[in-house]
C-alpha cells in the first residue's frame, strides 16, 4: 500500500505493508535512523516521534494510520545542516545526552511540551518525558536542559585549558541530531538477517530434527555443528559458553539455532516451526540448590558447581571479635539485575577477502576480535572489529552477543549478515548482575574504632563463567569497605546455576557487598550511640593507612574529605527530618549515608592501554583512541587530556575510535579504567608528539603551538618557527600505560590496584509506612575523583550511577521468563530519580592523567546503602533483601509491629 | 501477511468482521504482543472511523467514542464526575501511550490491571456494541475474565456510555505502583460519589488489579450512603473486600494487595473532603 504523508515538513510517499510499524518504515525504508528502537512495545519511548504534533511511540503506529498526517522526527529539529535547535543545543550544553540512544525520544517528547510551554516547570517536564527511559544520565541533566531550553553552549576552551573544563561532548552533535550510528543503524541494505531460536527451558537436552526443509527456505540454518570452535568466554582458559548449544541447554534464553535469510523470511518462522525435540530436566535454581551435596552439575566438568573461591586474610579475626565492645552481623541478599541499556545488542558482519569485519555495539573491541578469531579458528589479525556507537553497556556489552553469529554467517554466505536482538531476547540471553548472599560481621571498640571484619559473599554465577571470576576476586578485596580494619577475613565464591550467565555489571559485585558493610556501619554506630556519618569518618581509610591486602595508600584517599563535605548536608537533613516526622502521619522521612571504595582497573592483572596522536601532512590532527565511548564520555575526556598534553585546542582534534585496524588496544571500557589508564596513555601520547614537534623546532618545553592547515607554528619566547607538515609529517605520538599492581598471594596480600576511587553519598527518603513505598527525595554525592577532567561528564557518571543504584535498592529484579521486558522489569523513570547534588573532591592521584582517577562505577556503589540506611532511619526496618519492593517493606513493617 | 483494512465507515468495518480480524485502534496492545515476529493476522484498523471517536454529552449522559484517546479525554470539557477517570488517564503509560491508546482498547484488552476499568465501573458505564445486532452491556458484564470479553464474532465496541448521575457527583482515582511513570498497577481504586445535602446519596467504588476483573465493592458502597463528607474514610472495613481475590505476582503479594487496598480506599475517600 502506498502511504503519503508529511515527514519533517516534506511530502513523502512510502510503499509497503500498511501494518508495518512507523519506526521500522522510518528506519529501514526512509533512511531516518535517528528514531531508535529499544523495545518495540511502547515500554521505553526511544522511538518517540510527533504524529500531528503529539508524541507517540513510532513502534506502535501502523503505517496505514499515517496516511495524510504529519510526522516529525529528530532529523527535523534544527535546520538540517548541522545547526542545532535550541532544545538540542541545551541538551549539549547541559550534558543531557550520554550514550545518546534515548536522546531522540527525549528531544521529541520535549518538543511536544515546549510547543505549549516555553519555560516549563520540573513537574511539567517529568510528566512530558515520563514515557522515555534513560539508563545513563539519571535524568537530572535532561530535566535541566528542557527547563532551560534556551541555554547556549559555553565557549570551547583555548589550548592548554581543556582539562577541568566543562567541554561539550565532542560527539554530542551527532548524538543530538540523530546522525550517530548505533549497532542497528547502518546495516547494509543487502544484508541477510539472523533470528536466533533460543531455549525455552532453563535446563534441557535436545535433539534437532530434519533442518533441510528450513534450509531450503532460508540462506542458512546454523547449529553447533557449524561453529569451528564452539566455546567462548572472557578468560583465556575458560571458554565454556557455546555459541550455539550442542545437545543441551543450561539457561532459558540460550542460543540453539540461528536462522539466516531475508529479514521477513526469518521473522516469519516461529520457534515451533523449527524441529527441536526437548527433554527438560529439573533446573538448578539459586545458591542453595547449587551448593547442595546432591546437586546436579550445571557443567559436567565443574565439580560441586563451584566456579572459584578465594579471599583476603589479615590479622587475627577470631580472637579479636571476642574483645570487641560492639559487634554487628547480618546476611543480605540481592537479585539478578538486568543492564537494560536502551540499545539492544546489535551488529553486522561482512567478509572482506580472507578477513571478517564485524560492526558491533561493544565495550571491548580487541577482546571481541580475539574471541571471534578463536570461535572461527582464524588469526586475530583476520578479524576486524569496528565499534558502532554504543547505546549503553554498563558491563553487559563486554561479553560476546551477536558477534560470533554474524561473523560465522557472513563468512559462510559471502554476504553481509546482521543481527539485532529484540528486547525480550536481549533480556533473556544477556548477562546479569550476580545475585549475592553476603554474610557480614563487624566489630569495634568502645570508641567506635573498627577492629575486625568477617565477610563471606556467595555469588550465583549462572550457567557460564563469564565475568564470575572477576566478581569473586574483586569482592573480597573490597568487602570490608573503605575502612581501616586490622583484622580481616573476607571470602568470595561463585556457583553455577541454570540461570543467565552473571557477568560484568557496573561495580563487579562491590555494590552487593557494600549493602552489607554499610548496614554494619549503621548498626555499630547505633549500638554505640555515635552518629552514623561520624562513625564512618573515624574509620575512613586515609593516606598512609594500610589496606587489608597490605597495600599502603600513599596518595589520593579522599573518603574523609567526602564525608566532611557531606557533614553540613547531613546535619541539615537530620534537623528537617526530625521536624517533618514530629508532625506524625503515614509518611516518615529518613536520611542515610553510604561509603565506598573502588579499585580502578583489573584486579592484580595487567591492563595496559595504548593511545596515539597523529598529525598528517595536510595538518589533520587525529586522536586514535581504542577506548570505546559507551556514553560515559571517553571520546571527550581523551581529547581533553591529549589536547593539553600536546598544547593544541580540542576543537582541532579529529577522532578515530575503537576500530581494531586503526587504533591500538586500549583495553576494555570496564572497571572505571578508561580515564585513569587510557587517559594516562593519551597524556603520554600527546606529550610524545609535543616532544617530537619541539625537537623539530628546537624549542624549549614552554613553547606554544598553533596549527593552521599544514602550518604548525611553534612560539618559544620571542622565537617563532614554522613547521611545514607537508614535508615534516606524518608525525605520531604514542603513549602506553599499565597501572602497577602485584599478584595477590594465598591470603589475598598484595597490591591489587594502583589507585582507588572513594565516595560517600547521603540519601533522604520518604517512606509511606502504610503502603511500603519509598520515594527518594534527594541525594548528595561527594566523590573523590582525583581530578575532574570534565566536571559535567563526571557529574553525569555519578548521577547515572545513582539512578542505577536506586533501581538496585528499590525496584529491579530479573526473573527468567517473568520479567523479560521493560514493563515487568522496572528501571527508574524520570519521576523516580530525585535531584542530585554532586560534590567533587580532587585528591590528586599522581599516576593518573592530571591527577585523575575513574568514576564510572563509583556512583552506583554507595547509593543503595544510603537509601537502605535512610529507610532504616525512617522506619526501623533494615532491609536484608533487595529490591525493597513495596510489599517487602510493608510486610516487614507489619511484622515489626510498627504498622497501623 | 494478512489483509489490512482501514475503513472510514462503521458499516464497512462491521461487514469486514463477517470474517475474523484482529481489531487495531491505538496499537498500544496490538504491537507489544507481536515483538520480533511477522504480523500474519488479518487486521481491521478502526482508527479512521469518525463516528467511533470523540465525546458527546446529552440529557441521559455522555457517550465516549470507542477510539477516543486518553489525551482527548483529558482535554475534554467534562464535569467533576469525570475527574477520577481523568486521574486514571494520566496514569496510563506515558504521554505517548495516552496520545495513542483508546478507551475501548483498554476495556477490550481486558487486563486485570487496566487503568481505565475501575474508574469506568465507578461511573456505572455501559458498553455500546455494534454488530449484526447492536446491544448494550454493563461494563462489568462486558469483561468476562482475564483477557476475555463478551464480544461475539462480528462485533465491535462502538462507545462507552456514562449515565448522568441523579445528584451532584464527583469522582477520584488512586493507583499504586513501584515507580512513578510507565508502571503496571499493583492495585488501584476508583470512586464516584453523589452528594445531596452534604451527605453521600449514592456511591460506586471499584478496585483494580486485585481480581481477574476489577470489582465493585457493594458493601462499602452501602456503608457510604448517608455518610458525611468528612467521615467517608471511616466507612472502610476489611469485610467489604470480599469480592476481591488478589494473587501473588512479580509486583506484589496477595496479602500485600489486600492490605494496601484498605489504605488506598481510605485515602481515596478522604480525598473527597472539601
Amino acid at each position: 500500500m502506498k502511504v503519503e504523508f508529511t515527514l519533517n515538513g516534506r511530502s513523502v510517499a512510502w510503499d509497503g505493508p500498511p501494518i508495518t510499524r512507523l519506526a521500522a518504515a522510518l528506519r529501514a525504508d526512509l533512511g531516518h535512523t535517528g528514531t531508535k528502537v529499544g523495545c518495540d512495545a511502547g515500554d521505553c519511548g526511544a522511538c518517540t516521534v510527533l504524529l500531528d504534533s503529539r508524541q507517540v511511540c513510532a513502534c506502535l503506529v501502523a503505517m496505514g494510520q499515517v496516511a495524510g498526517r504529519t510526522v516529525e522526527t529528530v532529523e527535523g529539529l534544527g535546520d538540517g545542516n548541522g545547526t542545532l535547535a535550541a532544545v538540542q543545543a541545551s541538551f549539549l550544553a547541559h550534558g543531557a545526552a550520554q550514550c545518546g540512544i534515548c536522546t531522540p525520544g527525549m528531544l521529541m517528547a520535549a518538543r511536544e511540551l515546549l510547543a505549549k510551554a516555553a519555560r516549563p516547570t520540573r513537574g511539567e517536564v517529568e510528566d512530558a518525558l515520563g514515557g522515555v527511559l534513560c539508563r545513563c544520565t539519571g535524568y537530572g541533566k535532561i530535566v535541566a536542559a528542557v527547563m532551560d531550553a534556551t541555554a547556549s553552549l559555553p565557549a570551547a576552551p583555548p589550548a592548554g585549558a581543556a582539562v577541568g573544563a566543562r567541554l561539550a561532548r565532542v560527539d554530542g552533535v551527532a548524538k543530538l541530531s540523530g546522525r550517530e550510528k548505533f549497532g542497528a543503524d547502518d546495516v547494509p541494505a543487502d544484508a541477510l538477517w539472523i533470528r536466533v531460536v533460543r531455549s525455552p527451558y532453563a535446563r534441557a537436552r535436545f535433539a534437532l530434527g530434519d533442518l533441510e526443509p528450513l534450509r531450503r527456505r532460508l540462506a542458512a540454518v546454523l547449529t553447533a555443528a557449524d561453529v569451528p570452535s564452539n566455546g567462548f568466554g572472557i578468560y583465556p582458559d575458560i571458554k565454556d559458553q557455546p555459541v550455539l548449544a550442542d545437545g543441551q541447554v543450561r539457561y532459558r534464553g540460550e542460543a540453539v539455532v540461528a536462522l539466516v535469510g531475508e529479514r521477513d523470511d526469518v521473522l516469519a518462522i516461529r520457534d515451533e516451526d523449527v524441529p527441536i525435540t526437548w527433554s527438560p530436566e529439573p533446573p538448578v535454581v539459586g545458591l542453595e540448590a547449587a551448593m547442595a551435596a546432591d546437586a546436579p552439575l550445571v557443567q559436567a566438568d565443574k565439580p560441586r558447581n563451584l566456579l572459584l573461591e578465594g579471599g583476603v586474610r589479615r590479622g587475627n579475626v577470631g580472637e579479636v571479635f571476642d574483645t570487641c565492645a560492639a559487634v554487628a552481623e547480618g546476611v543480605f541478599e540481592t537479585a539478578f539485575v538486568e543492564h537494560a541499556y536502551i540499545e539492544p545488542e546489535a551488529g553486522w558482519a561482512e567478509r572482506v577477502g580472507d578477513r571478517i569485519e564485524v560492526h558491533v555495539s561493544t565495550q571491548t573491541p580487541y577482546m571481541d576480535r580475539d574471541e571471534v578469531a578463536i570461535v572461527m579458528r582464524l588469526r586475530p589479525e583476520a578479524v576486524r572489529i569496528v565499534p558502532t556507537a554504543c547505546g549503553g553497556g554498563f558491563g553487559g556489552k563486554l561479553d560476546l552477543s551477536v558477534q560470533p553469529l554474524v561473523a560465522l554467517a557472513a563468512w559462510k554466505l559471502l554476504r553481509p549478515v546482521a543481527l539485532v536482538y529484540t528486547r525480550p531476547e536481549s533480556m533473556a540471553a544477556s548477562t546479569k548482575r550476580h545475585p549475592a548472599r553476603v554474610a557480614a560481621r563487624f566489630g569495634c571498640d568502645a570508641e567506635g574504632n573498627l577492629l575486625a571484619c568477617e565477610v563471606t559473599a556467595n555469588f550465583d554465577t549462572g550457567a557460564y563463567a563469564s565475568w564470575g571470576p572477576t566478581v569473586a576476586n574483586r569482592v573480597p578485596v573490597h568487602a570490608m569497605g573503605p575502612y581501616r580494619v586490622a583484622n580481616v577475613r573476607t571470602w568470595g565464591d561463585a556457583w553455577f546455576t541454570n540461570a543467565p550467565p552473571s557477568g560484568a555489571f557496573r561495580g563487579f559485585g562491590v555494590p552487593q557487598a557494600a549493602i552489607a558493610h554499610e548496614a554494619m556501619m549503621d548498626e555499630l554506630a547505633d549500638k554505640l550511640g555515635i552518629d552514623r556519618l561520624e562513625f564512618r569518618l573515624r574509620n575512613a581509610l586515609r593516606v598512609g593507612d594500610t589496606t587489608a591486602t597490605g597495600q599502603t595508600l600513599s596518595h589520593s584517599a579522599g573518603l574523609a574529605q567526602c564525608l566532611e563535605a557531606l557533614r553540613p548536608h547531613w546535619r541539615k537533613a537530620q534537623d528537617e527530618i526530625a521536624a517533618f516526622n514530629a508532625a506524625g502521619g503515614p509518611k516518615r522521612r529518613g536520611v542515610g549515608v553510604g561509603c565506598m571504595w573502588y579499585g580502578i582497573g583489573n584486579t592484580s592483572m595487567s591492563n595496559p592501554s595504548c593511545m596515539r596522536v597523529g598529525l598528517s601532512p595536510a595538518g589533520t590532527l587525529t586522536l586514535y583512541s581504542g577506548a570505546v565511548d559507551i556514553g560515559q564520555g571517553s571520546n571527550t575526556i581523551m581529547t581533553q587530556i591529549a589536547a593539553d598534553a600536546l598544547g593544541l585546542p580540542t576543537a582541532q582534534f579529529a577522532l578515530v575510535s575503537g576500530d581494531t585496524d586503526l587504533t591500538a588496544d586500549a583495553g576494555k571500557t570496564s572497571a572505571s579504567r578508561q580515564t585513569f589508564v587510557s587517559g594516562q596513555a593519551a597524556e603520554r601520547a600527546g606529550r610524545d608528539l609535543r616532544q617530537q614537534i619541539l625537537r623539530l623546532a628546537n624549542a624549549g618545553p614552554e613553547a606554544a603551538l598553533s596549527l593552521d592547515g599544514a602550518r604548525l607554528t611553534v612560539r618559544d619566547g620571542g622565537e617563532v618557527r614554522v613547521i611545514d607538515l607537508a614535508t615534516a609529517a606524518p608525525l605520531t605520538g604514542e603513549g602506553t600505560f599499565d597501572p602497577p599492581t602485584t599478584p595477590l598471594d594465598a591470603d589475598g596480600q598484595g597490591i591489587p590496584y594502583a589507585t582507588y576511587a572513594f565516595a560517600a553519598q547521603i540519601a533522604t527518603v520518604e517512606v509511606d509506612i502504610e503502603l511500603g513505598t519509598v520515594k527518594v527525595l534527594r541525594m548528595v554525592a561527594a566523590h573523590d575523583v582525583g581530578k575532574a577532567i570534565n566536571p559535567t561528564l563526571v557529574e553525569g557518571q555519578i548521577e547515572g550511577g545513582i539512578a542505577q543504584g536506586l533501581g538496585l535498592a528499590l525496584m529491579e529484579e530479573y526473573l527468567p521468563g517473568r520479567t523479560e521486558n521493560l514493563h515487568d522489569y522496572l528501571i527508574p523513570t524520570i519521576g523516580d530519580v530525585p535531584e542530585i547534588e554532586c560534590i567533587l573532591i580532587e585528591e590528586r592521584e599522581p599516576l593518573g592523567p592530571s591527577g585523575a582517577k575513574g568514576v564510572g562505577e563509583p556512583g552506583l556503589v554507595p547509593t543503595a546503602p544510603a537509601i537502605l540506611g535512610a529507610v532504616h532511619h525512617a522506619t526501623g526496618i533494615r532491609a536484608t533483601r533487595v529490591p525493597l519492593l513495596p510489599h517487602r517493606l510493608r510486610e516487614a513493617i507489619v511484622l515489626a509491629g510498627k504498622g497501623p | 501477511m494478512g489483509v489490512y483494512l482501514r475503513p472510514r465507515r462503521l458499516e464497512e468495518a462491521l461487514s469486514a468482521l463477517a470474517r475474523p480480524h484482529v481489531v487495531l485502534a491505538g496499537g498500544t496492545d496490538f504491537y507489544p504482543a507481536r515483538v520480533g515476529r511477522a504480523v500474519e493476522e488479518d487486521v481491521l484498523d478502526i482508527g479512521g472511523i469518525d463516528v467511533l471517536r470523540g465525546i458527546t454529552g446529552g440529557p441521559a449522559g455522555w457517550r465516549l467514542g470507542a477510539t477516543t484517546t486518553w489525551s482527548e479525554l483529558l482535554e475534554a470539557d467534562l464535569p467533576p464526575l469525570f475527574d477520577g477517570l481523568k486521574q486514571a488517564a494520566r496514569e496510563v503509560g506515558g504521554r505517548q501511550i495516552q496520545n495513542a491508546g483508546t478507551l475501548a482498547g483498554n476495556i477490550c484488552n481486558a487486563s486485570p490491571a487496566a487503568d481505565g476499568v475501575p474508574g469506568l465501573l465507578a461511573l456505572d458505564a455501559d458498553v455500546e456494541i455494534a454488530g449484526p445486532a447492536n446491544r448494550r452491556l454493563p461494563l462489568r458484564q462486558f469483561i468476562t475474565g482475564v483477557r476475555r470479553t463478551a464480544l461475539a464474532p462480528g462485533e465491535l465496541v462502538a462507545a462507552i456510555h456514562v449515565p448522568r448521575p441523579r445528584h451532584d457527583a464527583e469522582s477520584a482515582f488512586l493507583k499504586l505502583g513501584a515507580r512513578r511513570y510507565l508502571v503496571i498497577s499493583i492495585a488501584m481504586a476508583a470512586a464516584t460519589l453523589e452528594f445531596a445535602e452534604g451527605r453521600v446519596a449514592a456511591a460506586r467504588v471499584a478496585v483494580g488489579a486485585c481480581s481477574p476483573v476489577a470489582e465493585r465493592l457493594p458493601a462499602l458502597e452501602a456503608a457510604l450512603v448517608g455518610a458525611a463528607r468528612d467521615r467517608l474514610a471511616d466507612c472502610v472495613d476489611v469485610q467489604q473486600l470480599a469480592p476481591l481475590s488478589p494473587i501473588d505476582d512479580v509486583r506484589g503479594s496477595a496479602d500485600y494487595r489486600r492490605d494496601a487496598v484498605v489504605t488506598l480506599l481510605r485515602r481515596l475517600l478522604a480525598s473527597f473532603v472539601r
